[in-house]
């Protein structure tokens, strides 16, 4: 399993990778592979503003579903409209074309509470 | 709790890339790859399933037959040597205790296919009931690995290993055969998936060697090892019920749609409820029912009258459709509502989503 080192994952197993003041949010190779083929992403939480650990949406895969979590405070201001026709795409490339969501940091120091690489790979005992 | 129970193969299928799951007190392979890409696989050419969990009890003698009868639904008096039938067996309300497959391998000779997390449900109930002389009794589960080769190349697969023209056996048959130098290997024309093959079932020392066989035979048709998921979805594509999800204790044949297994032309324990439940009508029936929205119903949804302002039951089983890939789902309805076109709403996650009842299978199998 892949764990780029220059994202930053959350205990839910999301990953942020920033971008000026908005933070790029997908789920860890390691999610989607306890998930398996995933068939839909429903959110519909654009325009909504959480906190962090909040539910924004959820991941549907054959077999289950879980909820998907903000890593960090702030405002969903795009869905990847790509994961509508192809969510297998979260399975396929988790930190690339399978982004989730686009989020409007409220408050940037938030990433300073998420875990490392290494941190994250020791989490999930891989 | 007690602790859940390694199949003997377990090794071989880590080192195929299993991910191996607790269910129904075994440990078993979920996936190796892909949920989809294994059932479509089985749906398409042919896949293996390791379901040595399931139990098997041998019932022999002179009374075995008129025992079989008084404890299971379906009248086994009509199966010939060779054939296999459905069945279940019922408590005496009518309840189903467990659904099972019953061979007929000799003039008094049968065997009991059961569900893994009621072998020793069913062993006791058995027991129970069996008379003092004329019936032996045997649990051959731990001492029995089964393997489920499915789909529509199964057939070739099998062949390659024997000179036994297993093309030639009708669905629902049975026979000892020869396999690759193993004598009286069982096998029979069923299966979980509606898409064709057999079911193989083979003594615990000789397990690992014909799990091997049919893996190395089957690269010629794309073969794949598939799991408890695909399981799962192929099942559920063909409306098959899983015990535990969508039949218990207190649901009765006739509920559960299992009146064409269940013959009130003769008696057995519970059948007096059944027929009582058959002339009176039931109050609630399974259905199968297909979602028109995007989303995707699990068991203990809740189901709504599709204006969703009344309560009419609770899915017991759901998925999405590989085949389909629409949601699909069975559960429990009130009566009035369990009608082909009869439109639903599934609640899930506080939104309410319309699904249209429909006639089972969902998907045309190849059997």
């Amino acid at each position: 399993m892949n764990f780029p080192s220059e994202l930053k994952y959350s205990k839910d197993h999301e990953w942020v990778r920033v971008e000026g003041n908005v933070g790029v949010v997908g789920i860890t190779d390691f999610a989607q592979k306890e998930l398996g083929d995933i068939v839909f992403l429903d959110v519909t939480s654009v325009g909504t503003t959480f906190s962090k650990e909040e539910v924004f949406g959820t991941v549907e895969a054959v077999k289950t579903v879980s909820d998907l979590f903000m890593p960090v405070s702030g405002k969903v201001v795009e869905f990847n409209t790509a994961l509508e026709g192809n969510p297998e795409l979260v399975n396929s490339d988790p930190y690339g074309a399978g982004w989730i969501v686009k989020v409007e940091l409220s408050s940037p120091s938030d990433i300073d509470t998420l875990l490392a690489s290494d941190a994250y790979t020791q989490l999930i005992g891989a | 709790m007690e602790e859940n129970i390694t199949i003997p193969l377990h090794e071989v299928h880590v080192s195929l890339g299993g991910k191996m799951v607790p269910f129904g007190g075994f440990i078993l392979p979920v996936r190796y790859s892909s949920d989809i890409e294994e059932h479509l696989t089985v749906r398409s050419a042919v896949g293996l399933f390791d379901v040595s969990h399931m139990g098997e009890f041998s019932l022999s003698g002179p009374g075995a037959l008129s025992f079989i009868q008084q404890m299971t639904t379906n009248d086994a008096a009509s199966l010939t040597i060779g054939k296999v039938q459905y069945s279940a067996l019922t408590n005496e309300q009518g309840g189903i205790i467990d659904d099972l497959l019953v061979y007929r391998l000799g003039e008094e000779e049968y065997y009991l296919v059961v569900n893994a997390s009621n072998i020793e449900k069913d062993k006791n109930w058995l027991l129970q009931h069996l008379p003092d002389s004329g019936v032996s009794f045997k649990d051959e589960s731990s001492a029995t690995c089964l393997f489920a080769l499915q789909g529509p190349k199964a057939v070739d697969v099998l062949q390659t290993l024997t000179t036994y023209p297993v093309d030639q056996m009708p669905y629902y048959t049975n026979a000892k055969i020869e396999l690759r130098g193993l004598k009286d290997i069982l096998i029979s024309t069923t299966g979980y998936t509606g898409a064709g093959g057999f079911e193989i079932y083979v003594p615990l020392e000789r397990a690992e060697f014909v799990w091997r066989l049919l893996m190395e035979k089957g690269a010629a048709w794309g073969i794949k090892p598939c799991g408890l998921g695909a399981r799962d979805t192929l099942r559920l594509e063909m409306g098959y019920c899983l015990y535990g999800n969508d039949m218990n204790d207190t649901i009765n044949p006739i509920e559960a749609g299992l009146g064409w297994i269940t013959k009130l032309n003769k008696n057995f324990i519970g059948s007096e409820p059944i027929r009582k439940a058959k002339t009176s009508g039931v109050s609630k029936k399974l259905v199968g029912f297909i979602l028109e929205e995007r989303g995707i119903p699990r068991s203990h949804y809740e189901l709504y009258t599709v204006s969703g302002d009344k309560k009419i039951g609770e899915v017991t089983s759901g998925t999405q459709s590989p085949c389909l890939q629409q949601g699909i789902g069975m559960g429990y309805v009130a009566i009035d509502y369990a009608v082909p076109d009869t439109l639903l709403a599934v609640q899930i996650r506080g939104k309410m989503l319309r699904a249209r009842v429909v006639a089972l299978p969902f998907v045309k199998g190849t059997i």
